[in-house]
This record gives C-alpha cells, structure tokens and sequence, in this order.
C-alpha cells in the first residue's frame, strides 16, 4: 500500500499518522501543500489533524483551497482512498469531498481525552479491521468537532450506512453522535477521534491500530 | 472599492458561542435579551470601481472561499 500524508503550514499529526501508515508496512511519501500533483502509485491520501493554517476564516478552509487539495479531489473523484482525521474531516467537508461541517463544541471547551467510540459502517476499507457493532477507544483532542449537518443528510447518511463512527458519551454536541462518516463510494473517510494516537502500547491504547491494519489488507495484492 | 461581507450563521444553525455571549450578557444585568447570533465581517478593498461588478466579486468570493454555505449566509454591503 502507497500512502500520501499532506503537511500544511501547522499541521501537527502529519509524522504520527505517517508513522502508523508504515507501522503496518506501507509506503509512505510526505506531501507539501504546495505540491499540485500526488506520487504515482498513491492508493491513499491521509490528511492529518492540526491546526492547517492557524485555522484562520474556518477550520480547514484555507487548506482546502490549496494546490494539492485539487489533485486530492481528482484522486478521490477516480475512486481513490481518502482518510481525514480531525483537522483532517474539517478540510474534507470545506473540500466538499463529505457532507455537513463542523462546528465549535457546544460546551466551547477544547476537548483532549480518549473516548469510547462505535464501530458503526460495514464494508469500508477503513473499517475492515473492526467488527461492526465493536466499542473501541480513541483520543479526540478539537475545539470544532461538533458535527452538523440537515436533517435529510443526516437521515441518508444513516440510511445508506455511511455514519462510520459515533460517540457513545457524545462529548461535542454532533448531530447524532456521529464522530465519522463516509462518501458515497465509502472510499472517503473524516473522523474527529485520532486512530494514529492509539496505536502502539506507549500511546496508552491501541485500538486505533485495526484501522490500518484493516487499510493494508484491503490493499493486499489478491 | 470597499466593501463589507458579513457571514452569519443560518437559521437553524446552532450558534454554541452566540449562547454563551447571551449567558454573560444574563450575568451583567442585561435583561430581555432573547438571543445572540455571532458571525463575522470582512472588509474587502478591491481594484474594481463598478459597484455592481464589485458586488458580484465578493459574492462569488463568498461562494469559493468566505463563507461554507453549508452552515452560513452571507451578504454584501459596500463601505
């Protein structure tokens, strides 16, 4: 598996989500905002948490605007595979590439603690390595993940079985305890909840590791 | 040409700051104050001189860039 991880000005999960794309043996290439065109050969594009240009106008906005968030969008428009975590979901939603947006936590606090999450979506690469239905444990760490959307959105998401993740304890007020969701063709995911910081036994808890672990066999030559 | 765009949530969007700015406003005495919408302004200089060509400028700005029409509304006043 070939993974891209994008790097803004002021991304700051950029390493730790590169670091669990090789810890489960990918091929990772760092890729500049600037950059217009992404490695040949990418099977995935990861867009990491931070605060992408200081989160100036909205979170995400800027970053969503740059050069290589067009070849993001013609990657992710042949079909390609696309995970934003957390800064990350907020740039996809301002790219348009996922539905809704996301809003300031309603209690107004930045929230950094982990979190018990349920596995919700079937057949996705991303969530291969979990059984649907499962409890899992991930940090969240956002002052804007509180999702939003209107409500025939939100009653096609849950319909066509594209809520990925939810909130047991909804911590930030999103619409229906939605932490993650899917595109259409499910190869498009944006979760607030960070997999790549519960990874390896010193992050405290590694029950975000089924996630790649779940990517790489998806990719696995047959 | 100067003008100004102001971004707004739409009704119906939950305004978590706007709630907390009433709250506070609750707290220092204010009474009646039956609701707070925050938003923003953003003043534009722009080359143009047509007041109309200029208008149509800062909406299509809003559209790609100043405004998620998703959550928010905007409009454009000149300055």
């Amino acid at each position: 598996m070939k993974a891209a991880v994008i790097t803004f000005p002021g991304s700051n999960c950029d390493r730790d989500l590169a670091v669990a794309f090789e810890g489960v043996g990918a091929q990772v290439t760092r890729v500049w905002h600037k950059d217009t065109e992404l490695p040949a050969g990418t099977d995935i594009v990861g867009i990491p948490g931070g605060f992408s240009f200081g989160d100036y106008l909205r979170c995400g906005a800027i970053a969503a605007r740059s050069p290589i968030a067009r070849a993001i969008t013609e990657f992710a428009a042949r079909g390609g595979h696309v995970i934003g975590i957390c800064n990350g979901f907020q740039v996809l939603v301002e790219m348009g590439l996922l539905p809704g947006a996301l809003l300031r936590n309603t209690n107004l606090k930045y929230i950094c603690k982990p979190v018990a999450l349920r596995v919700v979506a079937e057949n996705s690469a991303f969530t291969a390595g979990y059984t649907t239905g499962a409890q899992i444990t991930v940090p969240i760490a956002h002052h804007d993940g509180n999702y939003t959307a209107d409500a025939q959105t939100i009653a096609r998401l849950q319909g066509d079985g594209r809520v990925a993740f939810t909130y047991v304890d909804n911590p930030n007020g999103s619409v229906a305890d939605i932490a993650g969701v899917l595109s259409e063709n499910r190869r498009v995911l944006g979760m607030m909840p960070h997999p790549e910081r519960a990874f390896s036994t010193v992050h405290g808890g590694t029950d975000g590791r089924a996630m790649f672990d779940g990517l790489i066999s998806a990719f696995a030559p047959a | 040409m100067k003008l100004r765009v102001f971004v707004t949530l739409k009704t119906g969007v939950l305004d978590p700051q706007g709630e907390a700015v009433r709250h506070a406003l609750g707290a220092l005495g204010f009474e009646g104050v039956n609701g707070v919408r925050q938003g923003k302004m953003i003043e534009l200089d722009l080359a143009e001189t047509d007041p109309e060509k200029a208008r149509e400028q800062a909406h299509a700005m809003c559209e790609k860039l100043l405004a998620n029409t998703v959550i928010e509304s905007y409009h454009v006043e000149h300055a």
